[in-house]
């Protein structure tokens, strides 16, 4: 083989060496390592120095029987649920809005939403620790004004249901503007003149909708809910966040926060990364099939 | 116009004024004296003779802007760098293991930062790089990396071989032509994921909170720690001068990018 043609059919495998190896190093390493850690036990000893011993499937066995991880799971998948179903419904029926209204109504709630959705996450969670301040909040004042005497100083993170339905409100309010932006993107593809036609037959508007509308805009709705699910099952940040504002961590932790204050608060690795591999298993399951989608349009 | 038009414009405008009411309250909140915001009834309208923002720029300030600027610009760069020939290779190749790759590249993008920030801690421990620019940019490499790939091959996809080829056959080798021909048009493309990468690693929070100590924080976990007093402690309009400071780079960057995003993310499903 000439030393060109070897340098051509290497050529491309040299050009994704870097990538790779910054994927190796990032991802694909702590991915085997975290396997083996999930094997072994961390305890007190281990604090001291002492190599941690295998235990085999132990840490999967206790996780399983362990009533609060169950109550994470179902608290997560309760809150996933709630609101990536509240931001779906939201978003599609704002977007099926900006369809219908004129263009300066449209412009001004495009603009308002883009500025929503590009606030830093960390930005926009002061703004409603604020918003939600015990004392000089803006909510507590509108409800006080409104004649809710009882909201004088009300804390709204103490309650593990007022906690979440705060967070609800912050994750819903900065998830809805992708949701609203990309429905609607989908909505300007459905064809006016199909739309029209079928008007004059005398369809009435819920079968326009059943029988032109949703078939054209389902494939990307699908793909955004399946976004959704997954944002919405690890919303670290926020959580995280409001547990430092005030609430008790042990009654309000999800998925990511509950990992986090296993393996780093307590230095229980063995469980933390046991429960990591489950989240991580949950999320390849629930988006193997859409990976897969965007790869069949890849040429061979 | 008629009547129902008009109130669906209407709902549009109440849902503007509720989406946009945070940022409003952000900016006004800023600009208002400390007695204002510890007095029983709001105030609604900015008083730009009072602000918290001299306050807020102090050295801790500084700090913080320096080592996210720094962790950024690693984080982009290398990304960029990789992503860049990542995407040349499967979109100008054809060669055994391209599909793998982008599956592979497609799968880690979905991996959530929580699934794996266990053992990436326990990692730069070992190797003495928590806390520090390197670990952290590392990490922020590798999650930025796999959009950045994807999002490059679309550009690269985007300009016609064509032009490469007829630059080959009068006489140009194929890495020549690539960068007098090609490369040159990847411009806007190189813009927008150097964008994307700073917006992420920017406003990334969750490894930031597991890799970084409490004196070496990035600009997420520094305006967290303006509100981390005692509730009557706080200086609001400082903690809303520090949220207009950091949001306000991203917001601008955001607006020019956006469109690109939404379409990046939903892949080949909108099909125009």
């Amino acid at each position: 083989m000439s030393s060109t043609r070897l340098r051509r059919k290497a050529g491309p495998y040299a050009l994704l060496v870097p990538a790779t190896l910054v994927l190796f190093v990032g991802m694909a390493y702590p991915l085997g390592r975290q396997l083996m850690l999930s094997f072994h036990e961390f305890g007190r000893a281990q604090q001291f120095g002492q190599p941690a011993p295998w235990v085999g499937l132990d840490n999967y066995r206790e996780l399983v029987t362990d009533r609060t991880m169950w109550t994470v799971i179902a608290r997560s998948l309760a809150f996933c649920f709630v609101n990536a179903s509240i931001t779906m419904v939201l978003g599609t029926l704002i977007a099926v809005l900006m369809k219908r209204v004129a263009t300066a109504p449209r412009l001004i709630l495009q603009i308002s939403m883009l500025l929503a959705w590009a606030m830093p996450v960390i930005a926009a969670m002061t703004a409603w620790q604020w918003l939600f301040d015990t004392r000089y909040g803006l909510v507590n004042w509108s409800l006080r004004k409104l004649g809710f005497a009882s909201f004088d100083g009300h804390n709204w993170l103490i309650d593990p249901l007022s906690f979440f339905f705060v967070a609800s409100v912050i994750i819903i309010w900065m998830s809805v503007p992708f949701v609203a932006f990309t429905a609607y993107a989908a909505l300007t593809q459905v064809s006016e003149e199909t739309l029209e036609a079928s008007h004059l037959d005398g369809a009435t508007a819920t079968q326009r909708f059943r029988h032109i509308v949703y078939p054209t805009i389902k494939p990307v709705l699908t793909i955004v809910a399946l976004l959704q699910i997954v944002w919405d099952l690890r919303v670290f940040a926020q959580i995280n966040f409001l547990q430092n504002v005030g609430g008790t961590p042990s009654e309000t932790h999800l998925l990511g926060t509950y990992i986090y204050s296993l393996g780093i608060g307590q230095n229980d690795y063995g469980s933390a990364s046991a429960m990591a591999m489950f989240v991580l298993v949950l999320t390849l399951v629930l988006t193997v099939r859409y990976v897969w989608s965007l790869l069949k349009e890849e040429p061979r | 116009m008629n009547a129902r038009a008009r109130l669906w414009g209407a709902v549009a405008i109440v849902l503007a004024v509720i989406w946009a009411f945070p940022v409003y309250w952000i900016a006004n909140s800023a600009f208002q004296p400390v007695e204002a915001l510890r007095s029983p009834n709001p105030s609604f309208l900015p008083d730009f003779s009072a602000s918290g923002f001299g306050r807020v720029f102090d050295a801790s300030f500084v700090d913080s802007l320096k080592l996210s600027l720094t962790v950024t610009l690693l984080a982009i760069v290398a990304a960029v760098l990789c992503g860049f020939v990542a995407a040349v290779a499967i979109s100008r190749f054809r060669f055994r293991g391209r599909r793998s790759f982008i599956f592979t590249v497609l799968a880690i993008q979905m991996i959530p930062p929580e699934a794996l920030f266990i053992s990436q801690y326990k990692m730069l421990n070992d190797w003495g790089l928590l806390n520090s620019v390197v670990g952290l940019g590392l990490l922020y490499t590798a999650l930025i990396l796999p959009f950045t790939v994807w999002m490059l091959r679309g550009f690269v996809d985007g300009i016609p071989i064509d032009l490469e080829e007829a630059a080959m056959t009068d006489g140009c080798s194929r890495t020549r032509a690539f960068f007098t021909i090609t490369f040159p048009l990847l411009a806007p493309g190189l813009v927008a994921s150097s964008v994307y990468g700073f917006l992420q690693a920017w406003n990334e929070y969750t490894l930031a909170v597991v890799v970084m100590d409490p004196s070496n924080r990035t600009l997420p976990l520094w305006l967290r720690g303006l509100t981390d007093v005692s509730n009557e402690a706080v200086d609001w309009p400082a903690v809303m001068a520090g949220a207009t400071l950091v949001a306000t780079p991203v917001i601008i960057l955001f607006m020019i990018v956006q469109n690109r995003m939404t379409s990046g993310m939903v892949g080949g499903a909108v099909k125009g």
